[in-house]
């Protein structure tokens, strides 16, 4: 509770007004935490608003914020009439394996999977799970190898260039050597994840690594030689002294690392799906941008706030388990 | 044979990028178990690089360190350290700090209950029972230092190597910390060596003051036998003339013969001279410390 509560300020000083603990001042804050962020919103919406309406493309007028709420409502119905299909689809399937069990008693009966085409929501999940397997993945090699690297100079040295020269590299040069590279060695007649997954997956990895790699090395290199010293008089084992010392003093690094890749993994995502065509919402974008409906623009829009909001929303929680995992409670972390 | 540490001809040079930089030559001394001997000298003259070879964080260029008819070559828990910054690990509380420790030093020979018993009683030593579950930054300087001092002394060590041990603390924290410790060592009978800035925290704990020349090339100056009566009582001492005539050899030793020239320490004699016509309210102790935290 105290986790969430931290995250939204102005929602403290609701529960404060609440007690009538120093009403006025308090309504001062939350006009001052609230209001000036509403306030920046409603002048931003104000101006796209005008200028939408001044942009025409061949696919009509630019969209406005009100077409934005049209469009997501669209995508909305669209899910929830989807969802009531497949529900009717699988309903009827069941009744028809029910009648021909009635008829024929050694009938097995065969459920088969629905078909339809996935919708907003099913592409916003596909999306979440390629870019935390993506990121997960990258954290599993990153953190070890930067602590492995800030452990010793030398190793340090070594791999920096690589580090440094991997690190601008775009998505979209790797997908290309990524796919053909997923092609020739992920061949199974019965894949348990498609190639796009795999695809988009891998080139996230790639290219969300290298932050983790180069704050927790920089963590671990400037642990105080204090403690460094402590670590040697007790003749610590290098497990005990990376999990008692190490880890610990590089847990903000780290984060700050982590989170950059987060960052990083959900931007690359969208132009790796676009290209790796994994059902996500990439896709999804490239598909309306081909569709070229007089909707389309107001579509893509959707899109691009929502990306935007699960964007922030993976910062926050990483933020929160940043906070949950931190020894340190007092320092600011923003 | 009761030599229990001897440093023999130690000397250190470093390698820097303008060449290499002597900081010790020749350094000779033999400890004998349950003596409590005081390295003092002006900053950077090289009292923590002695300790840090005794401890075994630096080698020694030439000659070595032998405890206990071994020749010392790495750090470890034997030869435990006591931080002048207590260095403990800020995410673990004061009982879970000196718990590394012991663990790590009595892994297999105590019991997880006779392990328990031996943090908390080291903890007792020191008077930190009442906060044993706070973390580092929720308790004061002061009492940091003392787990600090538990930490190191549940490893059993054979010597007690402790950098400045109170150079950050105040005055009555300080006092109060001298005490506890003359205490546990009156009980424990540990071989302590540590350094100090402050003369009359040599005088008032020391068996022997060793008193180093100034750098470059740093060796052992004088050495001072301190024979007070132990226990030791400060306000008793502080009109004692034997005492007052240890004081008096270790100021004339660091003022006069191994008076500093440069221009960021020589300003220290003279701002303790403009000090004393002014009538002082604090004992004699104070006026000789002030400058000398400066300095560090």
């Amino acid at each position: 509770m105290t986790i969430a509560l931290s995250n939204m300020p102005w929602l403290e000083t609701v529960v404060k007004i609440a007690k009538g603990e120093n009403v006025g001042q308090n309504i001062q804050i939350i006009l001052k935490t609230l209001g000036l962020p509403l306030a920046g919103i409603l002048v931003f919406l104000m101006i796209w608003h005008a200028a939408a309406s001044n942009i025409n493309t061949s696919l009509g007028q630019f969209p406005g914020p009100a077409d934005v709420v049209t469009q997501s409502k669209n995508l909305m119905n669209e899910h929830v009439t989807e969802r009531e299909k497949a529900e009717a689809f699988y309903e009827r399937q069941e009744k028809r394996n029910a009648d021909r069990v009635a008829k024929d008693p050694d009938y097995v009966p065969k459920i088969r999977p629905y078909t339809g085409k996935p919708t907003y929501v099913d592409q916003i999940g596909t999306s979440l799970v390629t870019v935390l397997s993506g990121f997960f993945l990258a954290s599993l090699i990153a953190v070890p190898l930067g602590i492995v690297i800030g452990l010793s100079s030398n190793l340090y040295s070594a791999f920096n260039p690589i580090i440094q020269i991997f690190k601008p590299v775009s998505p979209l040069a790797w997908l290309p050597l990524v796919t053909m590279v997923v092609s020739a060695l992920y061949v199974t007649d019965d894949p348990m994840v498609p190639k796009s997954f795999v695809t988009s997956m891998i080139t996230v990895m790639l290219c969300c690594l290298w932050p983790t790699v180069i704050n927790t090395a920089v963590g671990v290199a400037s642990i105080s030689q204090d403690l460094k010293n402590v670590s040697q008089v007790l003749r610590l084992s290098y497990m005990t002294h990376v999990i008692k010392i190490v880890l610990p003093s590089s847990v903000p690094m780290m984060f700050t690392g982590l989170r950059l890749s987060l960052s990083i993994a959900w931007m690359v995502l969208i132009a790796a799906e676009m290209l790796a065509q994994n059902p996500g919402l990439g896709k999804f974008v490239w598909d309306e941008f081909q569709n070229g409906s007089s909707d389309s623009l107001g579509r893509i829009m959707v899109a691009v706030i929502t990306i935007g909001l699960i964007g922030f929303l993976l910062d926050r929680i990483m933020l929160m388990i940043q906070r949950y995992v931190s020894w340190d409670k007092s320092a600011t972390l923003r | 044979m009761n030599k229990m540490l001897e440093i023999t001809g130690a000397g250190i040079e470093f390698n820097t990028p303008k060449g290499s930089f002597r900081a010790l030559r020749d350094v000779n001394l033999k400890i004998q178990q349950g003596e409590f001997v005081s390295l003092i000298g002006h900053s950077g003259c090289g009292k923590s690089t002695v300790l840090n070879i005794v401890a075994g964080l630096l080698q020694a260029t030439e000659g070595g360190v032998v405890l206990n008819g071994k020749e010392v070559n790495e750090p470890g828990p034997e030869r435990a350290v006591v931080f002048q910054n207590h260095s403990l690990l800020p995410w673990l509380s004061a009982y879970e700090n000196v718990e590394l420790a012991v663990k790590q030093v009595f892994k297999g020979k105590k019991s997880k209950a006779e392990m328990k018993e031996w943090i908390e009683h080291n903890l007792g030593l020191v008077h930190m029972t009442h906060a044993m579950h706070k973390r580092p930054d929720e308790i004061s300087g002061g009492m940091k230092q003392r787990v600090g001092i538990a930490r190191a002394l549940a490893m059993e060590p054979y010597v007690l190597l402790m950098d400045e041990p109170f150079g950050a603390l105040d005055a009555l924290t300080r006092a109060h910390l001298q005490d506890s410790l003359m205490e546990i060592q009156k009980d424990l009978n540990n071989t302590v060596i540590m350094i100090t800035h402050d003369v009359d925290e040599a005088v008032l704990l020391s068996d022997r003051i060793v008193m180093m020349t100034n750098g470059p090339a740093a060796t052992i100056g004088e050495i001072l036998d301190v024979n007070l009566e132990r226990p030791r009582n400060r306000l008793e001492l502080a009109d004692d003339p034997a005492y007052n005539h240890y004081r008096a050899a270790v100021l004339s030793f660091l003022y006069e013969k191994q008076k500093k020239v440069d221009s960021t320490t020589s300003s220290a004699p003279q701002a303790n001279a403009t000090k004393k016509p002014e009538p002082v309210a604090a004992p004699a102790i104070e006026p000789a410390q002030e400058p000398e935290k400066k300095i560090a």
